[in-house]
């Protein structure tokens, strides 16, 4: 299979802190792959170093062929980034910043009104024609952005954080964009918060202050997830959540609604049964059930292992 | 082909954001206006009026007639009449006059003595000006008609050229062109790329095809059309209000403009390459204009700076700007005959944009 971007040993370092440590990276063409990690893991840093915005401190990267140190602007070219903070003009209208876009990347002056008509339409910015992307809302100028960073067809696009301030509606008609967009061989690495968009990734890597945490299919991840998933049903939850806590085994308690969700070490035999038996000795009734580990779950127990160690 | 579409966006681009931003656009047209009137109006270097006392305890016909003579020059005014030279002293420490004339008793004895000088001036040293006039006054002719001693005659007589009537709006309103110039092209361009950089812009306009040069390029042409039109504002207001000469052609004067606007705009492109913030750029801004406006020869003759500050004024664009206008519009000369400050200013603006260029990285370390 083709290859679209590696990265072997990258690491980026500011002063004391190390942004990025040692990152290994194979990201096929054809594919939507993601950055899922907590804030400060590395992921804006990763892109930055990915288009030659920010040099390695050490390590080696190659994006679509190109030594994206070395040969930044042969990489630019292929190039489309839709940067985490705004970066397309305040002070301009859609029109004049799809315009400027268009210009600076030379697009064909026959192709340039039709894929602005295209890009409006399919963004949903028409009838922001005129208005200043400065006085835009957030998602607006997301929208703005991604139509931006997608006119002039690019092999490769690098979305950091392209829907944090979207609805749902728009967020699943985005994705819908970007299947369109990866079936016509476009490579996409986007990173996100969200676990439902994770999920639809075709592949995956959690980062975690700088390192991968863990690697691959959404739904592997959650099938080959290292912790006992249960969830626990009861009447009175805030009291047998600090009682969960004190149990060793437990990593991590989240509470939904009236329902608590566990994630215990899977050293643990027969999770189930000692945990009811744990919360009875509390005068805690509860149901106690195994459950099918979400991605959320996932992400939790990956980095919370590499906070502790795997060891622990 | 691409190139030129790309520096063409980049100015498109800068020249809409420029007129949405109405207080820099009135800045436009504010600053030369306001400027010229300032300087053209208030920073009258001819003195006249200053206010003066006097002590006059000859009290004689030849001593009132010394007062007469110099109210009539209207350089003084007396305002104050006072007793002997503490008078005057204490007048000048408050501030009430800014020269005294001290006339003493024994006045006419005196007059008739070489050795000794007849009267005393007392004069505000505090203020440069007021000391030169005072040493104007010095050379005023004897009120006293016998006395050959005196009138030995001039050894020189003064022809002025280009200025007969010594006002100073025609030295200073030329000149005023580039001042303005500096402090507008300057800024505008050293805030340029800094804003894009604190906007978060940079981070998007890098990774785009655009090369450092198309930037740059992009960025200055918008400004060389505000600059013609400052240029333009100062002519006209120079000539209809202050009636400055235009003895040069105007095509040269136009000329001259359009190398020192584009010497101060890359000067500013190399500010904004150096700084980290705006107001960083508008720090090293200033830090270029006050040499440029002290050394350049706008205030203080050129030729009687010490080496090393005529050194560093041939370095700055000002200068040869000061040169060109004055020559050109006072002196009646033609480009042609000033090319060296015209090479000047042209191989300033290859430096400097080269020297931008190189110090622009495509990168955010
Ligand atoms: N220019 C810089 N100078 C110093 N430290 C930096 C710089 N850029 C990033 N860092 C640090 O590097 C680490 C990683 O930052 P980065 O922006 O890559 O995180 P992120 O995963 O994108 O986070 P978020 O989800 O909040 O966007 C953080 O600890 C950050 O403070
Ligand atoms: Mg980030």
């Amino acid at each position: 299979m083709d290859i679209a971007i590696t990265a072997s040993g990258l690491t980026r370092r500011f002063g004391a802190v190390t942004a990025v440590d040692h990152l290994d990276l194979e990201i096929p063409k054809g594919r939507i792959y993601g950055f899922l990690g907590p804030n400060g893991s590395g992921k804006s840093t990763t892109f930055r170093m990915l288009c030659g915005l920010l040099r390695p401190s050490e390590g080696q990267v190659k994006v679509m062929g190109y030594d994206a140190t070395r040969e930044p602007e042969a990489v630019r070219r292929e190039l489309g980034y839709m940067t985490q903070r705004f970066s397309l003009y305040d002070d301009l209208s859609v029109d004049e910043n799809l315009e400027f876009v268009a210009e600076i990347y030379g697009l064909p002056r026959r192709d340039k009104r039709d894929r602005i008509f295209e890009a409006r339409r399919e963004y949903r910015l028409e009838d922001l024609r005129r208005q200043r992307a400065g006085t835009m809302s957030g998602g607006q100028r997301q929208r703005l952005a991604l139509a931006a960073a997608t006119l002039h067809r690019p092999a490769l696009l690098l979305l950091d954080e392209p829907t944090s301030a979207v609805d749902p509606q728009s967020r699943r008609e985005f994705w819908e964009s970007l299947f369109d967009q990866v079936e016509t061989g476009t490579t996409i690495l986007v990173s996100t918060h969200y676990m439902d968009e994770a999920e639809r990734c075709h592949e995956l890597a959690i980062l975690d202050r700088g390192r991968v945490a863990a690697r691959g299919a959404p739904k592997t991840l959650m099938n080959d997830i290292d912790a006992t998933v249960i969830e626990v049903a009861c009447d009175r939850p805030r009291q047998a959540h600090h009682v969960l806590m004190t149990v060793r085994e437990v990593r991590s308690v989240t509470q939904l609604g009236s329902l608590l969700h566990i994630l215990v070490d899977p050293t643990m035999t027969d999770p189930e049964a000692r945990i009811g038996k744990r919360l009875e000795e509390e005068r805690l009734p509860a149901s106690v059930q195994r459950t099918a580990a979400s991605l959320e779950d996932v992400f939790v127990a990956a980095t919370r292992m590499s906070r502790e160690g795997p060891a622990s | 082909m691409k190139s030129l579409r790309r520096i063409r966006a980049v100015a498109a681009k800068e020249a809409r954001q420029l007129v949405r931003d109405r207080l820099t656009l009135g800045m436009v047209v504010g600053i030369p206006v306001l400027q010229i009137l300032l300087f053209g109006y208030a920073i009258n270097m001819d003195v006249r009026h200053l206010r003066a006392g006097v002590a006059d305890e000859a009290n004689t016909a030849l001593s009132r007639q010394l007062v007469e003579d110099m109210q009539a020059g209207q350089v003084v005014r007396f305002v104050l009449q006072t007793h002997g030279p503490d008078g005057l002293m204490e007048a000048l420490r408050r501030g009430e006059i800014t020269i005294g004339l001290y006339i003493p008793a024994d006045f006419e004895r005196r007059l008739a003595d070489d050795a000794r000088p007849a009267a005393q001036l007392l004069a505000d040293g505090s203020d440069p000006t007021i000391l030169n006039v005072a040493i104007q006054l010095l050379k005023m002719p004897s009120p006293l008609i016998v006395a050959p001693a005196r009138n030995s005659g001039q050894l020189f007589e003064l022809r002025n050229f280009y200025n007969p009537e010594r006002r100073s709006a025609v030295q200073i309103v030329p000149a005023l062109i580039g001042v303005i110039l500096t402090m507008t092209m300057v800024l505008f361009t050293a805030v340029a790329i800094v804003r894009e950089r604190e906007r978060g812009n940079l981070e998007l306009l890098i990774t785009t095809p655009v090369r450092t040069t198309e930037l740059m390029l992009g960025k200055l042409m918008p400004y060389i059309l505000i600059g013609l039109i400052q240029v333009t504002i100062v002519l006209l207001v120079g000539h209809f209000l202050f009636r400055v000469p235009m003895r040069g052609h105007l095509g040269d004067v136009y000329v001259a403009a359009l190398a020192f606007i584009a010497a101060s705009l890359t000067l500013g492109l190399l500010i904004s390459t150096l700084a980290k913030s705006q107001f960083q750029a508008m720090q090293l801004t200033l830090f270029v204009f006050l040499p440029s406006i002290l050394l350049s020869g706008f205030m203080f003759p050129f030729d009687g700076m010490p080496p090393l500050a005529q050194q560093i004024a041939e370095v700055l664009p000002l200068t040869h700007f000061v040169r060109l206008i004055r020559g050109i519009v006072l002196r009646g000369a033609s480009i042609g005959e000033l090319l060296p400050e015209v090479w000047a200013l042209v191989t300033f603006f290859a430096v400097a944009i080269t020297l931008a260029v190189l110090r622009f990285r495509k990168r955010l370390d």
